[in-house]
């Protein structure tokens, strides 16, 4: 399988603060690929390079290449909008927009595609049942998103963001702020989600990266230390650092 | 360590908590006493007559408000049609889209600047601008006037609700692919809608009980305000100061109570009809 992002030293300045030192990683298609690593190590600012949602802050730039399907995202011909469109982001805390369940996934869906009222109907189907969220909101569609309970708020934004078709979804720690049982639910979404998707994940719940996850890249003070598949991540990481952040003897 | 004594926690704790109360009590007795005197003052004037008859001139009791309340739901309409649309996307484009610091915190101290002028400044300020080059007092005056007081106010507190909206909703809108204004319009001015709304309708019950601007502007007529546009135009708050301080009358001063009855309820109505409007379907009941 290719690899569906590469990302060639990348280094990413907070105005004249470094956060990123040479960070080179490739990500494969339909895979999925937990980022882990202690607070602060740069795993956030990493991951939002990939949409260039920095972007929208003064001071935040990079330097480097990332590379999706062969092309570099910061290039001048780029078009920001298309490129969050294939890449998309779900965020730690769940962010319904204030309106109904449908229109949350409809909305967003309408300004890129041209649908009649039936296809959207269907995408929006389609897009809860890959979320698997239908069967618990069929009949509450016209319902306030902000309705929902905090699991459910968040696979509505998974639902809204797979609606319209990207080939990347971001994670930045998407289960921290939900309950056990809804996290379960998220984590075999996701697995579920890779056959179509590939999946950037950033963790700091080692068990989840084990249990979900292709690979892992562990990262320290901005740096990437090591990368590998998760099986020899878990059992045999090469980095005597990786081993002790993993084993939690970190300190 | 030395232990604190509880029962001086305690009882800081219960002193606190006895003062706030009692401030509230305070508050809310200030309230209902001034709603009180309105009320009774205000009722035993109150008839059909009394609401649907223009005013009679001066010293003459038959009269009615009528005219007044057409004339300042005219005013405040025209007030709240200059201002609003300009105050609120100022606001939106100081939370949103101003890429310079610098420049909002000069608009932002013109406004604070702009909220403290007093209203008598502009009052006069309008009637050089219109009255005295136009040449004649008028009802839109008073509207110019009005939406010059509330400009600053709609304008930040539109800012100040835009602020309060979390940053990963906008982000979460433009990591969709969603430009910077379906965001701003779509997202975050609906989840602040209420709070925007609430803006407006303190601006607007403001201005609707201002009485200096209007003097310079509207001044009174006790004709029917069909000269909204070109002619002095009768109105509640220089009525009631007129009836109730400046009359030797009896009767003229309790139609000033009756008028201030009547924006009382007016202020209220129109307070409790917008949040009933706009209530938040929240979970379809
Ligand atoms: N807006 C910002 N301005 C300046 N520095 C920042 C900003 N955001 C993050 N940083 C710095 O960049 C570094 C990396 O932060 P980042 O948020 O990427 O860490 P993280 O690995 O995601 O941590 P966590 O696990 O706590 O979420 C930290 O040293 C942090 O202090
Ligand atoms: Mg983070």
């Amino acid at each position: 399988m290719g690899n569906k992002i590469e990302t060639k030293n990348l280094n990413f300045f907070y105005g004249s603060h470094q956060a990123l030192f040479d960070n080179n990683l490739a990500v494969e298609e339909n895979s999925i690929m937990a980022v882990i690593g202690p607070s602060g190590c740069g795993k956030s600012t990493h991951l939002r390079t990939y949409n260039r949602i920095f972007e929208l802050y003064r001071g935040q730039h990079v330097k480097g290449e990332i590379l999706l399907d062969g092309k570099n995202i910061f290039d001048p011909d780029v078009d920001i909008l298309e490129l969050r469109r294939k890449v998309g982001m779900i965020f730690q805390k769940p962010t319904p927009f204030p309106m109904s369940v449908f229109d949350n996934v409809a909305y967003p869906l309408r300004l890129h595609f041209k649908h009649s009222k039936q296809e959207l109907a269907e995408r929006v189907e389609i897009a809860l049942r890959g979320a698997s969220l239908w069967d618990e909101v069929k009949d509450k569609l016209k319902y306030s998103g902000l309705a929902l309970s905090g699991g459910q708020q968040q696979r509505l934004c998974i639902a809204r963001a797979i609606a319209v078709e990207p080939e990347v979804l971001l994670m930045d720690e998407p289960t921290s702020a939900i309950d056990p049982i809804a996290t379960l639910k998220i984590e075999e979404l996701m697995v579920e989600l890779k056959k179509k998707f590939t999946i950037v994940i950033v963790t700091h719940n080692m068990q989840q990266a084990a249990r979900i996850s292709d690979n892992v890249a562990f990262f320290y003070k901005g740096e990437i230390i090591e990368v590998g598949s998760a099986e020899m991540m878990f059992t045999h990481p090469r980095n005597p650092k990786t081993e002790e952040y993993i084993t939690g003897r970190f300190g | 360590m030395k232990k604190r004594g509880i029962f001086l926690r305690k009882a800081k704790d219960g002193l606190i908590r006895i003062f706030s109360a009692m401030t509230i009590l305070l508050a809310i007795g200030v309230m209902v006493w001034i709603l009180y005197t309105v009320i009774c003052k205000g009722a035993a004037i109150m008839s059909f007559g009394f609401l649907t008859h223009a005013s009679k001139p001066f010293g003459i009791a038959a009269g009615g408000v009528a005219n007044a309340i057409l004339g300042s739901l005219l005013i405040t309409l025209g007030a709240a049609i200059i201002a609003i649309p300009p105050a609120v996307c100022a606001g939106i484009y100081l939370a949103e889209f101003s890429t310079y610091p610098k420049l909002s915190g000069v608009l932002r101290f013109c406004a604070n600047v702009m909220m403290g002028i007093p209203s008598v400044l502009v009052g006069l300020f309008v009637y050089m601008l219109m009255v005295a080059t136009m040449g004649h007092f008028s009802g839109l005056s008073a509207s110019v006037a009005l939406a010059i007081i509330m400009f600053p106010v709609i304008m930040r507190t539109t800012e100040d609700m835009l602020l309060m909206i979390p940053y990963t909703l906008r982000e979460s809108a433009l990591a969709l692919g969603m430009t910077k204004t379906r965001t701003t319009l779509a997202v975050v001015c609906r989840s602040a809608k209420n709070g925007l709304l609430t803006g407006i309708l303190l601006a607007l019950s403001r201005v609707s009980g201002e009485t200096a601007p209007l003097l310079f502007t509207a001044l009174f007529s006790d004709s029917w305000p069909t000269g909204y546009f070109s002619e002095p135009t009768a109105n509640l708050p220089v009525l009631i100061t007129e009836y109730a301080t400046n009359s030797p009358f009896e009767s003229m001063q309790r139609a000033g109570w009756g008028a201030a009855l009547v924006v009382t309820i007016l202020v209220l109505c129109s307070n409790l009809g917008v949040r009933i409007f706009f209530r938040e379907k929240k979970s379809g009941q």
